[in-house]
């Protein structure tokens, strides 16, 4: 399978019957696809929109109907809207039940980095600081490392933070960590994995409980 | 009372060079473009813009931004148009980035009368750095103020002559906040309709809010990212 695809598997993995989830831009966005059957999840789009349905048709394609990367998307029944400002009292007024959204770096204490890089021009933000504040669980997607092999997962980030102590949950193609009080605990690794070669590709200590589950 | 204008050049033809004015929209959806295309076409300068996004390179904000009729913004996300980057590096347009949610919570605030508001929005980034920090709750807050305009530019789908608006699907967005958070809120609407026309339970942005509407013409509501899927065959 190929690594994208087995990340948003697993992370969808983690979705409860009657959850409220806003997808991040990109990759998160897959999670959607790939929901475990008897869950029934409504998805939040933080320009105003709860019940996000999948892409048009050409025949039904409405430019007043987009999701938060500006893409065309439909309407479900069952489906609201709201202004910008309400949208974001549901994110940090704790409502949204899960996050997902893709990192830059993510260290031991659970701080987030991934909007922007040392050098280049900031381009903003977005939503992702709200999300990250508000959300009750907020699950980092994204591969193990850099193109490179660089680590991702640190002792401590380096890149300007999107968030700290906001991360719960760290999924990558070759592992499931959770972020706790006394660090990251790995919990899965992948089939085709071994112990030490994700140790290899984490710059930060990781607590290993037994053995940790395969997926 | 009479609140409505004959076009979009009579109401920019109220704002003044140097005026800060909010501009409704999320990305090119629900944009104001009647008054967007109608302060280009006038020329007025020296304009601070508050919008989420500064628009694409040949429409929205980006017009202003192009013809060099802003000197400041305000949004949550700049990336996507190409002019707007090569004069934030060349230094010829200042802006200041706000996370998403705080932008519509201090847009808001101003609205609504308050002094600002602690939020965890930011804690421990560069958004805090210089602002007063508290813990609320147990919880690290960033302390924000309020964001005033002259001008509020937004865009509903239906308006009476009473100045009610309606909003249709995500065209919404910042629009209502932006109407109640400016001294003069001018809004552009796809149907002008008589008093009694809209259902009063349905009514957005109560006419209290808007000082001066118009039926747009020509509504052009360019589509960033076309994504469709195809009809599975069965």
């Amino acid at each position: 399978m190929d690594k994208r695809e087995r990340i948003v598997t697993r992370v969808a993995r983690e979705l409860r019957d009657g959850d409220y989830v806003n997808l991040g831009i990109g990759m998160p966005t897959m999670v959607a696809n790939h929901v475990p059957a008897g869950v029934d999840i409504t998805l939040h789009s933080e320009n105003g929109m709860l019940g996000v349905g999948p892409y048009p048709l050409e025949s039904e394609i409405d430019p007043d109907l987009v999701n938060a990367g500006k893409e065309i998307v439909t309407e479900l029944s069952g489906t609201s809207y709201f202004s910008s400002a309400d949208s974001f009292a549901m994110v940090r007024g704790g409502h949204i039940d899960m996050t997902v959204l893709g990192a830059l770096e993510v260290d031991e204490e659970g701080n987030l980095a991934n909007w922007t890089v040392p050098g280049k021009m900031m381009k903003g933000m977005g939503g992702a600081m709200d999300l990250v504040a508000g959300a009750k669980r907020v699950i980092v997607a994204m591969e193990h490392t850099t193109k490179d092999g660089g680590h991702k997962i640190v002792k401590t980030c380096a890149l300007p933070l999107t968030g700290t102590n906001v991360v719960h949950m760290i999924v990558t193609e070759l592992a499931v960590i959770d972020v706790t009080p006394k660090g990251l605990v790995l919990r899965e690794i992948a089939s085709d994995t071994t112990l030490d070669a994700v140790k290899k590709a984490t710059g930060a200590t990781l607590h290993v409980d037994g053995e940790p589950g395969r997926f | 009372m009479n609140k409505v204008l004959r076009s979009a050049a009579e109401a920019v033809a109220l704002i003044p060079d140097g005026s800060t004015i909010m501009c409704g929209g999320f990305g090119l959806c629900g944009l104001p473009e009647n008054l967007i295309k109608a302060l280009h076409a006038r020329g007025t300068r020296n304009l601070t813009v508050i919008s989420n996004n500064p628009g694409v390179d040949d429409y929205g904000v980006g017009m202003l931004v192009k013809s060099k009729q802003v000197r400041k913004v305000f949004a949550s996300y700049v990336g996507e148009n190409k002019e707007f980057e090569r004069q934030a590096m060349a230094g010829e347009i200042e802006y200041t980035l706000v996370p998403q949610g705080t932008l519509a919570e201090r847009i808001r605030a101003a609205g609504a009368g308050i002094g600002g508001f602690f939020t965890p929005t930011g804690y421990g980034t560069i958004v805090a750095e210089g602002k007063e920090t508290r813990v609320i709750d147990g919880r690290n807050c960033v302390f924000e103020l309020p964001l005033h305009a002259d001008f509020a530019l937004v865009k509903a789908f239906k308006g009476d002559t009473r100045g009610n608006l309606v909003y249709r699907k995500t065209a919404r967005n910042f629009n209502p906040v932006m109407a109640t958070a400016a001294k003069i809120t001018l809004a552009e609407v796809e149907h002008l309709v008589e008093p009694g026309a809209l259902d009063p339970d349905a009514v957005v942005t109560p006419g209290i809010y808007v000082a001066h509407l118009f039926q747009g013409a020509a509504y052009e509501k360019r589509i960033e990212r076309r994504t469709v899927r195809q009809l599975q065959a069965v």
